[in-house]
């Protein structure tokens, strides 16, 4: 999954012109910049607050899915789709360990998300109250990460992109495994084909959402991007989306929520691609801001699991400490 | 078809699955990430065991009977798995102690089907017989964590080996199935996983500075169906897509 990168970042530098025109003369040759180098202090937070809201999404993304592992309808289902949730968490561990490269700790990023100040990405802020929806995020939502992710594995920070590697392998599969999902459902009966109906009713503007405001409204996007921690402009990225997907749906058999969708051939350069609709940017920014039907659901579910797993990772620590002691009495001996 | 070999498959494919759906009720919400990562892999290695014992099941009963049909279209006394394996998660302690309590049964359990006179049974243990292993470890280093990590956490693990305990004997409880199907060397004798059992737990227990309690009423009857109240929360959510749209491909 992704985060709705960089909504609120401070890309603002403080270095000497000559530093920073060094380090833009590295960016513009292609190197990757790693850990130890020396870099501008807007880079770094801006991919601290980045990769945060990244691994973040991967960790409360696991919520929706999870909601319906013990009621997935086959045994297959049940372990694809343990396995796919499980995904999602290696993918949080990834990102929180290429943000500590930055100088942050899991902790501070966790406490960050619980206490609100940490965004994640809002598409996790709608409920699944159906199947069909583990289908619909397999397909569109790892489906719009992917279009996201992929410019990200040529990120000029490298453990990031390096994470991104094997992150987007994953979410390939995933969005296939949820293409899968509606195979079924569309191939099934009148139940099954309007519950994919109402499914992606509800999460296709959701999903155009995921790629953030429009590149006007972007406010750091162009900092980002001169620092090619971002390749495509948000608009670019929705676009290319669109133009994939929508024939996806056609071969459903699924209508797109979107009555001013039309085929445009002279767009994307003679290309063609798909003129649309305009999104709810009020709906985008309520979400965003917490108002969403789930947002306060999901922080209080995360805050539960670490509140309530307090007393292990104390025995953990107590118990390694009481080990190391032991050892130590024991050489001493 | 062959009834009891049918029937204990049956047994051990609802064991499976009934401990695979608790342990799949953590995933998000475990106590670090480590463990989200890890909760998820034990249960995928459960429900992998439970199909292919239900696949089996229903090929020996020859009545076209899937894993599906087998898993979700039962009535709660049909299903067979032992009483342990469906008791609430609780809490962590619990949740471990729980698998560590299966696993080591489990372990021997595996090692003994080897040797089967069945081939396919032979095939389920060979693969079976790893994960276990490896359950014991994860399992047993997190009641050694608890057991010598904080008071509370000390506390919380006592309780759950008190609560949990009365369960234990159920597991080398051998159904009149089980021991038709041992009898024919298809599956092993529950019974004869006793020592090693106690041999696991008591090298955990040490470790964990634990006691291990006298039951003086063990806890039986999930053989027979004869479930606790959990069990039927827990048939609702695992049953609620075949029962509310009965007949459809997923």
């Amino acid at each position: 999954m992704y985060s709705q990168g960089l909504i609120g970042a401070d890309g603002a530098t403080e270095e000497t012109e000559e530093f920073l025109a060094k380090f833009q003369a590295r960016i513009d040759r292609e190197e990757k910049i790693e850990p130890n180098d020396a870099m501008p202090n807007g880079y770094r937070k801006t991919l601290v607050r980045q990769i945060g809201q990244h691994a973040h999404s991967e960790i409360v993304g696991m919520l929706p899915e999870g909601n319906w592992i013990t009621r997935a309808p086959s045994l297959r289902r049940k372990a694809a789709l343990l396995a796919k949730v499980q995904d999602e968490g290696g993918h949080g561990l990834y990102l929180y360990s290429a943000a500590e490269t930055l100088g942050v700790t899991r902790e501070q990023m966790t406490e960050e998300l619980l206490s609100g100040k940490a965004k994640y990405s809002s598409i996790f802020n709608y409920p699944t109250p159906t199947w069909a929806d583990i289908g619909t995020i397999g397909w569109l939502v790892d489906g719009a990460a992917i279009m996201n992710q992929i410019p990200l594995c040529r990120c000029s920070y490298g453990p990031y992109a390096r994470a991104m590697i094997r992150v987007c392998k994953e979410e390939s599969f995933h969005q296939r495994q949820g293409y899968e999902i509606l195979i079924s459902l569309c191939n099934g009966t009148e139940e099954q084909k309007q519950m994919a109906q109402d499914s992606i009713n509800r999460w296709w503007w959701p999903s155009l959402m995921m790629f953030g405001p429009h590149d006007a409204e972007s406010s750091h996007s162009e900092q980002s991007m001169k620092w090619k921690i971002k390749r495509f402009s948000n608009d670019e990225l929705r676009q290319k989306f669109i133009d994939a997907t929508v024939p996806q749906a056609e071969y459903l058999g699924l209508t797109v929520p979107d009555p001013e969708l039309k085929w445009n051939p002279e767009k994307n350069g003679g290309k063609g691609g798909y003129d649309h609709g305009e999104i709810d940017w009020d709906e985008f920014w309520r979400v965003v801001k917490g108002h969403g039907k789930m947002n306060r659901d999901r922080i209080k579910d995360r805050k539960k699991a670490w509140d309530d797993g307090a007393w292990v990772r104390e025995a953990a620590l107590a118990h390694a400490e009481k080990r190391a002691a032991r050892q130590t009495q024991h050489a001493a001996e | 078809m062959s009834a009891p070999l049918f029937n204990a498959l049956l047994e051990l494919a609802d064991d499976h699955l009934i401990l695979g759906h608790r342990v799949s009720e953590w995933c998000g919400h475990a106590p670090l990430l480590e463990e989200d990562l890890a909760m998820p892999n034990m249960a995928l290695d459960m429900i992998g065991a439970a199909r292919s014992l239900y696949t089996y099941a229903g090929e020996i009963e020859g009545e076209g009977r899937d894993e599906d049909q087998l898993a979700y279209l039962r009535y709660d006394r049909d299903y067979k798995n032992c009483l342990l394996v469906e008791r609430p998660n609780e809490d962590f302690a619990h949740t471990m102690l729980k698998q560590l309590y299966f696993a080591a049964f489990m372990h021997p359990y595996w090692e003994a089907a080897l040797q089967s006179s069945d081939e396919t049974v032979r095939g389920i243990a060979g693969k079976s017989v790893k994960e276990v292993a490896y359950h014991i470890r994860h399992a047993g280093e997190w009641v050694v964590r608890l057991g010598d990590g904080t008071e509370e956490s000390a506390q919380r693990m006592q309780a759950a080996v008190t609560e949990l305990h009365p369960y234990v004997e159920e597991l080398f409880h051998m159904s009149a199935d089980a021991q038709a199907a041992a009898d024919t060397g298809a599956l092993p004798d529950r019974e004869a996983m006793r020592t090693q059992w106690t041999n696991t737990i008591s090298n955990v227990f040490d470790q964990a500075k634990l006691t291990m309690p006298e039951v003086e009423y063990p806890q039986l009857g999930g053989r027979t169906g004869h479930h606790g109240e959990e069990m039927g929360h827990l048939l609702s959510d695992l049953q609620y897509m075949q029962r509310a749209y009965p007949n459809m491909s997923w």
